[in-house]
């Protein structure tokens, strides 16, 4: 059959061979990452990659053999996203972003930073004032669920029990890290997630977070407990306040990039900062989950309003460090 | 006069945009299009329901384990781990669950893979771990926040703006509809896309089958320059699907058209196939000479 020898035909028994090969590599990388494939291997691949694109090409302007056309774009559409894939080796990465990559997108975020922290004092300070003027107002920022009684009708003692309850009071520690963990990184997600909405409900978000923590304080100051309530609030405070607050930051800066994109499109302006605020927001998640330590053991286990401060002052002074003090020498390295 | 006045008055219709079918073109480094399709929204949900269902049976595997271990050692802490699993479990499942499945080579969770989706940057270069993170911080909001006002109690106001509030996040999830490239929220912030990218077999040539089983069959030019490469395409689906039914119609309708007035010896199937060698001859020559024939009305 001389006239039935097609030109599509010869093309592909001339080439089948080699996109068999590409075809069971693939299969191996997708089943198992990139270890899976020996040095040849890998350096075979981007080879083998660019014939099967030439193979589309080629078959796309001679073959009318729908299902060969299928096969190679699915092919070369696999193979593409091995060869320019997200490739990373995860304890390299690790610790890039731990040592480099998270400080440096937390300072890129200061303005930021700077607006949120000045939202959540805004909220604690007004919070504060309203309720040492009137106690009825602590029932408007904190609901019921969370005071467990802590509030204007409690009794002197009930407040500094509450204060001191031992590790018997909550034997549950385990539980109870966890839960203070998932409910804070939720909202944490949120402000950072509802930033796209033009930064407003993050703004709320921070401030109401800042006016829970002014009304539980003035509550805990007319009593008298000013300074204990601090040192019970701000063992994991610190920590836990600094996250919602970058979160915070995160948000804004979305929801800044797509109110005011400047000179790129409000898409590209909205992903561009939603990675780079995405990076800060890895890094929150992290130190929620210290605070939910902190606040779950440490808080149970140490009694003492000087150690408690103490720790508090460590932490601030840790993170502010960590994340602010000038790394000449990284940076350096990092720009080069 | 009224009716013509009326027809004035009415604006000329806008010329209408032809319905989208979900291809895109992507351009690889090398210049070559790969022509991707953007996955549907029912597909994404349904590739999401997977994934919930795998991460509901993984929590509830833990559970039954520490029950297990609780009841063989005697420890009264087991409903205290099981509380343990299902809040820091439930978060870290839901959130590392999809970024450690995207992050690797497959780009995409056992529900997208089972849907034949994956995930890719929509500029066409590498997906980041940034990228990826950013698009399932961002399912926070997406999935999980209309559930949080739905179930909130609360009466009078309260109530009222707890519903008003499941409306506004119900946005989120139905953001996807309403941009060409079905993007949620996630993907718009990380800049990515969500893609379709099934694997296929490499099937064999129809034409390579066809002349070998009727041998005898022959078509004149006449008959073989009734169709165009369109009506190629569907026979070619037609003679894959195998569908009997089909197969006995389409036969007839082509010895009709071609005015195949001698008894069919062979069976449709192998008289499809021929004519499916010959016409796909004909037309990849004449391609070959620069005429694609588009549909059996390009009349060259």
């Amino acid at each position: 059959m001389a006239e039935l020898q097609l030109k599509s035909h010869r093309f592909r028994a001339e080439r089948e061979a080699d996109w068999r090969r590409l075809e069971t590599l693939l299969n191996r990388v997708e089943k198992g990452g990139a270890r899976r494939l020996d040095r040849d291997e890998l350096v075979e691949m981007p080879v083998l990659y660019r014939q099967a694109l030439s193979s589309l090409s080629m078959a796309r302007a001679i073959s009318l053999d729908q299902g060969l056309i299928a096969y190679l774009e699915s092919l070369c559409t696999r193979a593409y996203f091995f060869v320019y894939g997200a490739r990373s080796r995860p304890l390299e990465r690790l610790a890039g972003f731990f040592l480099q990559e998270w400080p440096r997108a937390v300072r890129g975020l200061w303005r930021e930073t700077v607006v949120s922290a000045g939202l959540m004092i805004l909220g604690a300070v007004g919070a504060f004032l309203l309720v040492a003027r009137d106690p009825d107002w602590f029932y408007s920022f904190i609901p019921e669920a969370l005071a467990h009684g802590r509030d204007p009708t409690a009794t002197t003692a009930f407040l500094r029990g509450t204060l001191y309850e031992g590790p018997d009071a909550h034997h549950a520690l385990t539980t109870l890290a966890a839960f203070l963990f998932t409910h804070n990184a939720q909202i944490a997600l949120f402000a950072f997630a509802l930033g796209f909405a033009l930064c407003l409900p993050t703004a709320a978000l921070v401030t109401m977070n800042g006016a829970m923590l002014g009304a539980f304080l003035a509550l805990f100051y007319a009593h008298g407990l000013g300074l204990q309530s601090v040192g019970w609030l701000m063992i994991h405070g610190v920590t836990e306040l600094f996250a919602v607050t970058l979160a915070g930051a995160a948000g804004f800066s979305i929801g800044w990039s797509v109110a005011f994109p400047g000179d790129r499109t409000r898409v590209d302006a909205a992903s561009e900062a939603g990675r780079r605020a995405a990076m800060v927001m890895a890094g929150v998640v992290v130190m929620l989950f210290v605070a939910g330590l902190l606040e779950g053991f440490a808080r149970q286990l140490i009694q003492n309003d000087i150690a408690r401060l103490s720790i508090a002052g460590a932490t601030a002074l840790i993170w502010g460090l960590y994340f602010y003090f000038p790394r000449p020498r990284l940076r350096a390295g990092s720009s080069a | 006069m009224t009716a013509a006045a009326e027809a004035r008055r009415r604006k000329p219709p806008r010329p209408r945009r032809p319905p989208d079918d979900g291809w895109r073109e992507f351009v690889t480094p090398e210049g070559v299009d790969l022509r991707l399709k953007m996955a549907a929204y029912a597909e994404r949900c349904g590739a999401f329901l997977i994934d919930l269902l795998i991460i509901a049976g993984l929590l509830i595997v833990l559970t039954i384990l520490a029950a297990v271990v609780a009841w063989r050692t005697g420890s009264t802490y087991g409903g205290e781990a099981a509380m343990a699993i299902w809040l820091l479990g439930a978060f870290a499942l839901r959130n590392f669950y999809f970024i450690g499945f995207e992050l690797r080579p497959g780009g995409a969770t056992p529900g997208k893979r089972a849907t034949g989706l994956r995930v890719a940057a929509r500029d066409g270069g590498r997906l980041t771990a940034n990228a990826v993170f950013a698009r399932n911080a961002m399912r926070e909001i997406e999935v999980f926040l209309p559930p949080i006002f739905l179930f909130m109690g609360g009466q009078g106001v309260d109530a009222g703006l707890a519903a008003l509030s499941a409306v506004w996040s119900g946005v989120f999830v139905l953001f996807p509809l309403f941009n060409r490239d079905r993007l949620r929220l996630g993907d718009l912030a990380a800049g990515t896309m969500v893609v379709k990218a099934p694997k296929r077999v490499l099937r064999p040539d129809l034409a390579k089958d066809g002349p070998t089983i009727v041998g005898g069959l022959a078509f004149t030019e006449a008959q073989l320059d009734a169709y165009g490469v369109k009506e190629l395409h569907v026979l070619e689906s037609v003679l894959r699907s195998g569908q009997r039914g089909a197969i006995t119609e389409v036969s007839e309708r082509i010895r009709r058209k071609i005015g195949w007035d001698a008894p069919l010896e062979v069976s449709d199937r192998a008289f499809l196939g021929a004519y499916y060698a010959g016409l796909r001859a004909r037309l990849e020559a004449r391609m070959l000479f620069g005429h694609r024939r588009a549909d059996k009305f390009d009349r060259p």
